[in-house]
This record gives structure tokens, C-alpha cells and sequence, in this order.
């Protein structure tokens, strides 16, 4: 018989239960159904016979052993009778190892523990803060000593994550600015057809593209490509506790891997800004040739008297003090991974999360600066 | 009396990962019952070859039967079947991250065999005594728990379903020697109560002479030599006597100075 099973016989010393065939983890969930089910009358004795056993193993001598402890705390004389000895020895080792655990965390009640999250979330995001402004600090002194020892600043360094952060964004930061530009193009003109000030559209693009969404578009872009990587790259540093390494010979993981990050950010992001208006400014002329029938000569008139210098200027004026942020925000996030693979990935998300953050409050604050100052 | 079949038949393996050959022609019986232990220098390929045999990785060339069965020819459901009939313990106990340790004991508990909860929690209580750790632990998430206690954590999942036979992968790496040897009596203890048989991949000289039936030494891309620990301390080869004779090895009482 290729199952487990139990029978169950009334006799005169008390009830007979014969329990056979194969007592294991593949049929524990059945018997245990059935031996939860089991409830002689009385306090008659009871005598379980595994003679007919042919396999036991862990799962099996607990659901025996379980049957026969709920019985004697019942009132029952229980006896377990012809186990085999590799059966015996099961049965002593599950009765050794009888010890209940908890399975889960304790749950509190859901309102302190709301309670409770809020204010832990609160003092996270003061410390955080505490933090960032700490190590704005830091970075600012660590590129005040750079400046008046230039022979420390790691120009290799430098190089190469301007080729990373610059170079190799060129292509997904121009085509987002393009279709950007083709977007606004179409939706602009759609409502302008309305009033018949189509021609307007060129003002809205033009205006658009280069005060705000060039430069404000490539910081997120390169929140999510750059400022994430930066997170990783230290993060993964730390758990391989490289930063300590650093440390251990004196080296200032300051100036070895934040200074460079920093700088380059600032140095291309402007670049990728500029870029970005060129794309925008494409876009929106292609569709306004195509689509709208706007001729390039009328369009290029137009774009002539709607921007003036500062229209230019005011968007890519920003371009480094959102560098700053990203590469801060990412080098600080990369820096406060602890040593588990798993903080990494939070700190990472973490970083992009903060670094987008920062960057639109930051475009806010300029809107209201030079709002005020009247350009 | 014919010997009974073995419980892990490697005939004429071999890997290669790239142009890299890391076992050629190799070949290995574990019989069953027994605690095999595993030991060659860095880049031998002794955890490639766990690594396979559970199929984790495939083979270029040659067979691996398990429990009897050619892992190759059985059908997603047949390999299936016969992985519920191995237990892994990986390095630093594998244990998801998001899960408590009983939780974590009662996934392949539930996941295969449809184990009702309060039967799993009641398994799941009784793996964790096995394994010698605390009631609370179990409560508790593997971060919060010693590089030890995850270990006995990660063996008590690879426990959960019975297996008839367990993969450890140098379970004693990074255990204190306190805690190593504690941890060996656990093996020990767990293989003659549950009649298990144990491969195990391992570095540690006093696990070898504690614990070990069998020696298999993996050396030049096939195991060298397979035999008991006496036997091993006659082996003339350059490296295994090196390994056996050594300055560890005196430490850990195998040979006299």
C-alpha cells in the first residue's frame, strides 16, 4: 500500500489504532487532516501499533508523537507500541526537538504602530537632511583644498566619468528633447489653432524649451542614468569595503571618488543642457515645417523676436547647481549603503528619489528668483 | 551481497565555462548514508561541481544519476520530484531576505506539498529545534540573526521537506572554530537520526577528520582520489600530501609533527 493510513478498532483493553504504510512529508498534509479528526470518548486507554509503518520520517513520528501527547493531556494512557528502531530513534528526536516557536513578528496595534512609522519616517528624513547638509560641507571644503592644490584633483578620474555622464547620455537625453519638442509643437498648436495665433507656437516652444524644459528634462534624465549609477558604484564600493581599503592607506575617498563625480556632472550637465535646447528647438521646428505648414524663414523670424539673450541663459544658468545636487545626492546615498547587497538597491532608488526631488525645488526657487528680478 | 546502487553517479563529466575547462572526465559515487567530503585547492571547481549535480549548472559532456534517475532525461515534473529529495545549504545560509526563519522554512513546505498552516508551523517549530536554534529565532528576519545562527537557519529549510540527501556548500566557512565544531556535530548528529547522506564541499581539516566517511580530492580537472581519511594520509601525490601533512593539518591532530 503506497499510503499512510490509520485504522481505528474498539477492543477490551481500550482502542486499538494501527497506523501504516508510509508516514512522510508527502502524505503528513492527509493524515493530519484525519488525526486532527481523532477523538476517542471516554479516558480509555489507547494503544497505537506502528507495526505496519513502512516508511517514517520527521514530518511523520511528529504527527505520531503530536497524536499521542494531545492524547494524554486528555486524560488518555497512550502507549506507542512496535516501532522499528530507526522508527524509535525518529520518535525521540521529534520528542527532543518539541519546542514551539513564533512564527511571525509580533503585530502591535495598527495605530501605534502608524504612529510609530510616522514618527521614525519624520526623524529619517531630518536626519537625512542633517546629513546632506553635512555633506554639502564637506564636499564644498574637500573642493576649496582641491582648488589650492590643483595636482590633487584626479584629472584620469575626471575624464573619464565626463565621458560617461556627457558623452554617453548624448544620445537618450537629445532624443527625449527632440520628441519633447515635437509634442510640445503639436499640443501647443492644437489650442492655438483655436484663437488663429498658430504662429504663436513658436514663441511656446522656443520659450518653453529653453527657460524650463530642456535643462529641467536632462537633470531627470540624468538623475535616473547618472546619479543612480553614482549610488551603485560607491554602494557596491562600500560592500566590498574598497572605501575602507581607501581609508586604511590614507586615501581621501573625497577626493578619489566624489570630487571627480561632482565636477563632471557640473562640467558636462550644462553641455547636455545646451544640447537639449538644440534638440528641443529641432523638434518643434520640424513639426511646425511639416505639420503646420510654418515655413522656416517665418519660423526662424519668429523665433528671432520671442527669445532674447536671457531666455537662454536663464535655463542653462541652472544647469550646474542641478549637477551639484545630483552628484551630491548620489555620492552621499552611495556612501551610506551599509555593508548588505540589499541596501544598494534601496539606496539607489532612494537617490533618484531625492535627487528629482531636490532638482524641482530648486527649478521653483529659481522661477520665483528671476521672476522677482524681472526676467 | 551486491552493494546497493549509489546515491550520486557522476560518469565522465564536464564543464566548461568559455574556454575554460573546469572538470574533464570526471567521475564520483557517493554511496548511500554516507558524508562525502569534498576538498581541492581554489579554481578546482569543488562548488561548480555541487553546483551541477543540483543543476544549477549544465554539463558539457557525461551523466549525473541522482537517487537512480539521469537528472538529464526526466521531464520538468520527474526533476521536480526529485529536487523535493535534496536539500542545499548554500554558503551563508541563502535565506529570503524578506521572510522570518520560519517562514522561510515553511516555503517549500507549502509551495510543494500543499502543507496545511498549522501543520507547517508546527514543522517549521520542530526543524528550528533540530537545528539547535532558539523558539524566538524563528520569529525573526536573517538579518537580524549571527552568520551561525543563519547557517543552522538555512540547514533547517533544506531540512524541511525529509530529504534523503543534502548539499552543503563549506558549511563551516566563516563559523568560529567554536561554532564549526558545533556545527559539525550538528551534521553528524542530524545524518544518523534522519539516515541522511551528505555531500559536502569543504575546506576545514578538523570537519574532513570529525565528521567525513569519505574523502573525494578534486585535483587536475577529475577526482584524484576518493577513500577514507587514513587513506588519504598514505597518498603520495605533491598536493594531497601537502594538504593532509601540512601545518594545518598537524594542528588538527591528523598527523604527529
Amino acid at each position: 500500500m503506497a499510503d499512510a493510513w490509520f485504522t481505528t478498532e474498539r477492543g477490551a483493553a481500550g482502542l486499538l489504532v494501527q497506523a501504516g504504510g508510509l508516514w512522510d512529508i508527502r502524505h503528513a498534509a492527509a493524515l493530519d487532516a484525519d488525526l486532527r479528526l481523532f477523538a476517542p470518548q471516554g479516558a480509555e486507554p489507547v494503544r497505537i501499533d506502528l507495526a505496519a509503518v513502512e516508511r517514517m520520517d520527521t514530518a511523520g513520528a511528529w504527527l505520531a508523537y503530536r497524536t499521542a501527547k494531545i492524547l494524554r493531556e486528555q486524560g488518555h494512557a497512550v502507549e506507542l507500541v512496535n516501532a522499528g528502531p530507526a522508527q524509535q530513534s525518529m520518535l525521540d528526536s521529534v520528542a527532543a526537538s518539541d519546542r514551539p516557536c513564533e512564527i511571525e513578528p509580533r503585530r502591535i496595534n495598527p495605530f501605534l504602530w502608524l504612529l510609530g512609522h510616522l514618527g521614525t519616517g519624520t526623524l529619517d528624513v531630518l536626519e537625512e537632511a542633517r546629513q546632506q547638509l553635512g555633506f554639502l560641507g564637506l564636499t564644498l571644503t574637500t573642493m576649496a583644498r582641491v582648488a589650492r592644490h590643483p595636482s590633487r584633483l584626479r584629472f584620469t578620474s575626471l575624464v573619464f566619468h565626463m565621458e560617461k555622464v556627457g558623452l554617453d547620455a548624448l544620445p537618450i537625453v537629445g532624443l527625449i528633447s527632440l520628441l519633447i519638442g515635437v509634442v510640445l509643437a503639436y499640443q501647443g498648436a492644437t489650442q492655438l489653432q483655436r484663437f488663429g495665433a498658430e504662429i504663436f507656437v513658436v514663441d511656446l516652444i522656443s520659450v518653453s524649451v529653453l527657460r524650463e524644459i530642456g535643462i529641467l528634462l536632462t537633470a531627470i534624465v540624468i538623475a535616473g542614468r547618472s546619479g543612480s549609477a553614482f549610488t551603485a558604484e560607491i554602494g557596491s564600493m562600500i560592500v566590498n569595503e574598497e572605501v575602507d581599503a581607501m581609508r586604511s592607506l590614507g586615501l581621501d575617498p573625497m577626493e578619489l571618488l566624489v570630487l571627480p563625480r561632482v565636477l563632471a556632472l557640473m562640467i558636462t550637465l550644462p553641455m547636455l543642457g545646451f544640447f537639449a535646447d538644440l534638440m528641443g528647438l529641432t523638434g518643434g521646428f520640424l513639426m511646425s515645417w511639416m505639420a503646420l505648414d510654418i515655413s522656416p524663414a517665418l519660423f526662424f523670424d519668429r523665433l528671432h523676436s520671442a527669445i532674447g539673450a536671457w531666455t537662454f541663459w536663464v535655463g542653462i544658468i541652472k544647469a550646474p547647481f542641478f549637477a551639484f545636487l545630483i552628484a551630491l545626492v548620489g555620492c552621499l546615498e552611495g556612501l551610506r549603503v551599509s555593508r548588505s547587497a540589499e541596501s544598494v538597491g534601496r539606496q539607489t532608488t532612494r537617490s533618484v528619489v531625492t535627487a528629482i526631488f531636490l532638482v524641482i525645488i530648486v527649478d521653483a526657487m529659481f522661477s520665483v528668483f528671476f521672476a522677482t528680478i524681472g526676467i | 551481497m551486491a552493494k546497493p546502487d549509489p546515491i550520486i553517479r557522476v560518469q565522465g563529466l564536464k564543464t566548461q565555462f568559455g574556454a575554460q575547462v573546469i572538470h574533464e572526465d570526471l567521475d564520483l559515487d557517493v554511496e548511500r548514508g554516507e558524508i562525502m567530503g569534498i576538498v581541492g585547492g581554489s579554481g578546482t571547481g569543488k562548488s561548480v561541481l555541487l553546483r551541477t549535480i543540483i543543476g544549477l549548472n549544465r554539463p558539457r559532456a557525461g551523466r549525473i544519476d541522482v537517487f537512480g534517475l539521469n537528472l538529464e532525461a526526466l521531464d520538468l515534473g520527474e526533476r521536480r520530484l526529485a529536487e523535493q529529495r535534496w536539500g542545499v545549504l548554500f554558503q551563508d545560509g541563502a535565506l529570503f531576505s524578506s521572510l522570518t526563519v520560519a517562514q522561510n522554512i515553511e516555503v517549500p513546505l507549502k509551495e510543494h506539498l500543499k502543507i496545511p498552516q498549522p501543520l507547517a508551523d508546527e514543522i517549521a517549530a520542530l526543524k528550528i529545534a533540530m537545528v539547535g536554534l532558539p523558539p524566538e529565532a524563528g520569529a525573526k528576519f536573517p538579518s537580524e540573526l549571527s552568520g551561525g545562527m543563519r547557517k543552522r537557519a538555512g540547514l533547517a529549510r533544506s531540512l524541511a521537506l525529509d530529504p534523503e540527501l543534502i548539499f552543503l556548500d563549506e558549511p563551516t566557512a566563516g563559523l568560529d572554530p567554536i561554532g564549526a565544531a558545533a556545527f559539525d556535530q550538528l551534521i553528524r548528529q542530524l545524518q544518523r537520526t534522519l539516515g541522511l547522506t551528505v555531500f559536502m564541499v569543504t575546506h576545514d581539516l578538523d570537519s574532513l577528520h570529525a565528521i567525513c566517511d569519505r574523502i573525494a580530492v578534486l585535483a587536475e580537472k577529475r577526482v584524484m582520489v576518493v577513500g577514507t581519511m587514513q587513506e588519504m594520509l598514505k597518498q603520495s601525490h605533491p598536493w594531497i600530501r601537502e594538504y593532509f601533512h601540512g601545518p594545518r593539518a598537524r594542528a588538527a591532530g591528523l598527523t604527529e609533527s
